[in-house]
């Protein structure tokens, strides 16, 4: 296990008068592929948005690479892909190179001109999600799962060490789904990026995947996947509040 | 009429400052356009109406204000305008439109009183209401001039943030950028372009000089780049064709030039439709 990332130490959250995270323990390690399941509502985008620096807890405490997530300043480190179906307006009119390279943002600091050799990083960026040949294409003119590698790309650009991804396969063609997961498990184990994605949909959760956390409110299982294959049904069932079915991944592609 | 820009003050200044907010109001428009704010800009324009019809009352009825240009308090509108519509999206969270409307009738309204107290509408008001050839001075030139040394340090200092929040402000946000500063620092230079683009585009009509060429521009462009230009070239063509044919015609600027740029927005639609069909046949 390489050395842990995110920390969050009994991390709760409370909205008004509900309770949307109880006491949250969890350790994302360097070279991790987490994927944090639970139904709708159960806390997962609060959860990311806290690990962000977006929302602040109600107690407990975040560390990002060892520090408090507020005295945490190599923003860098961490590429964010939102939810994008609520994030962003399809008739924008920028190509994606543009796009990619608008994640450099940061890195390059205010009242600075983006580096000189910033279309050789975005050529990069779009190759390991395989979208070079689409570098001048307009960004609202590809499809969902297009338009959700070029945001990985986006967030590659900076050269993260942790990958975050916000229900990343939703508006996915479900043909697709599968060469999506195909492309982080090769960013994980190639490139050597840590990721941590959230989604609601238990089928998602593919071979690629090394650990998964069950989030409803409280983390009911945190370990490696396999370990999860194991739970029989009604521990699932128990804690999604409804039946769910398992799929290998590895045995059948949904058609 | 070249000739007649050489030998007249008033229209050298018209001119000037025409082709000067041709550049900055579809330039800044762009941003304003792609973050779904063009109603904001129409509200801000009525804040200012409220400023400038404020400041004609004061000036017949306080001695010491008679000369006072009428653009500083309509300025001083609407910044405070756009600062209110900023805390009134907050306020109501989940009903960030109705910021538009409140500040539109505040301004709409504090206008009716000052203009009725003023004793009814003046050919000065009227030049405010739709732009004038005949009505800038130099005085409000290097006003305008000012503004739009301030639109362009502020966009190039912030481009890049500013095309990160526009297009996905959450990303904005997560990578750490001071979305809130930089959110409301655009307002302000946005109140700046408004106040100074009513001279000749006049204060009904100084928010189509920020969306329609910029409406225009977004049919036919491939890429964010393409698009500012395309918005300034247009912007510039509507100003120019729109000041001249004021001129000769003697009509309101602030209408032809919104009509021309109508003109190009339809133009643009048609030949995109053109273009596509002929894609499809070729």
């Amino acid at each position: 296990m390489g050395s842990p990332l995110i920390n969050l130490h009994n991390i709760s959250y409370q909205y008004e008068q509900t309770k949307a995270l109880i006491d949250i323990n969890l350790t994302i390690a360097e070279g991790d592929f987490l994927a944090i399941i639970g139904p709708n509502g159960s806390g997962k985008s609060t959860l990311l948005k806290i690990i962000l620096g977006l929302l602040k807890p109600t107690s407990g405490e975040v560390l990002l690479f060892g520090k408090p997530v507020n005295q945490f300043k190599e923003k860098e480190r961490i590429g964010y892909v939102s939810q994008k179906s609520n994030s962003f307006n399809t008739g924008f009119p920028a190509t994606v190179t543009e796009v990619v390279r608008s994640g450099l943002v940061k890195k390059t600091g205010l009242f600075h001109r983006y580096p000189a050799n910033v279309n050789k990083q975005v050529r990069q960026a779009l190759k390991s999600v395989g979208m070079d040949e689409y570098s001048m294409k307009n960004i609202g003119d590809l499809s969902g799962g297009q338009q959700q590698r070029v945001f990985i790309a986006r967030a590659l650009i900076s050269n993260p060490n942790v990958l975050i991804l916000d229900e990343p396969t939703v508006g996915v063609d479900s043909k697709n789904v599968k060469s999506f997961y195909n492309m982080l498990s090769h960013l994980n184990r190639e490139h050597n990026i840590t990721i941590v994605l959230v989604t609601h949909d238990v089928d998602a959760v593919s071979k690629s995947i090394s650990h998964v956390a069950c989030l409803n409110q409280r983390i009911h299982f945190h370990g490696f996947k396999n370990e999860m294959d194991q739970m029989s049904d009604e521990q699932l069932e128990a804690w999604y509040g409804h039946a769910v079915r398992k799929v290998d991944h590895q045995s059948e592609v949904k058609s | 009429m070249i000739d007649s820009i050489f030998h007249y003050e008033f229209l050298q200044n018209a001119f000037a400052s025409g082709l000067i907010i041709g550049f900055i109001a579809p330039l800044l428009g762009v941003f304003i356009v792609v973050r779904r704010l063009s109603l904001i800009a129409d509200a801000l324009s009525h804040v200012t109406l409220a400023g400038i019809a404020g400041s004609l009352y004061l000036s017949q009825s306080v001695g010491a204000l008679a000369l006072l240009n009428p653009l500083y308090l309509g300025i001083v509108a609407s910044v405070t305008g756009s600062l209110f519509i900023e805390r009134l999206r907050r306020l109501y969270k989940h009903y960030e439109e109705l910021a538009i409307p409140i500040i539109m009738s505040a301004g709409l309204g504090f206008g009716a009183i000052f203009i009725s107290l003023a004793e009814g509408f003046s050919s000065d008001l009227f030049s405010y209401l739709f732009g004038s050839v005949s009505a800038v001075s130099r005085q409000d030139l290097w006003i305008i001039i000012g503004i739009a040394l301030i639109v362009i340090v502020f966009l190039s200092l912030f481009f890049k943030e500013l095309f990160v929040l526009s297009f996905d402000e959450e990303y904005a946000k997560a990578s750490g950028l001071p979305a809130k500063w930089i959110h409301v620092l655009f307002m302000i230079v946005t109140a700046l372009v408004i106040a100074g683009s009513m001279r000749i585009v006049g204060i009904l009509l100084v928010s189509s000089l920020m969306t329609l060429p910029v409406a225009a521009a977004m049919r036919i462009s491939k890429s964010f780049k393409q698009a500012i230009l395309l918005s300034v070239i247009f912007g510039e063509l509507s100003v120019i064709v729109g000041l001249v044919s004021a001129f000769y015609l003697d009509l309101a600027p602030g209408g032809t030039i919104v009509v021309t740029s109508i003109i190009i927005l339809l133009l643009t639609i048609f030949s995109k439709k053109i273009g596509s069909k002929g894609a499809v046949s070729g």
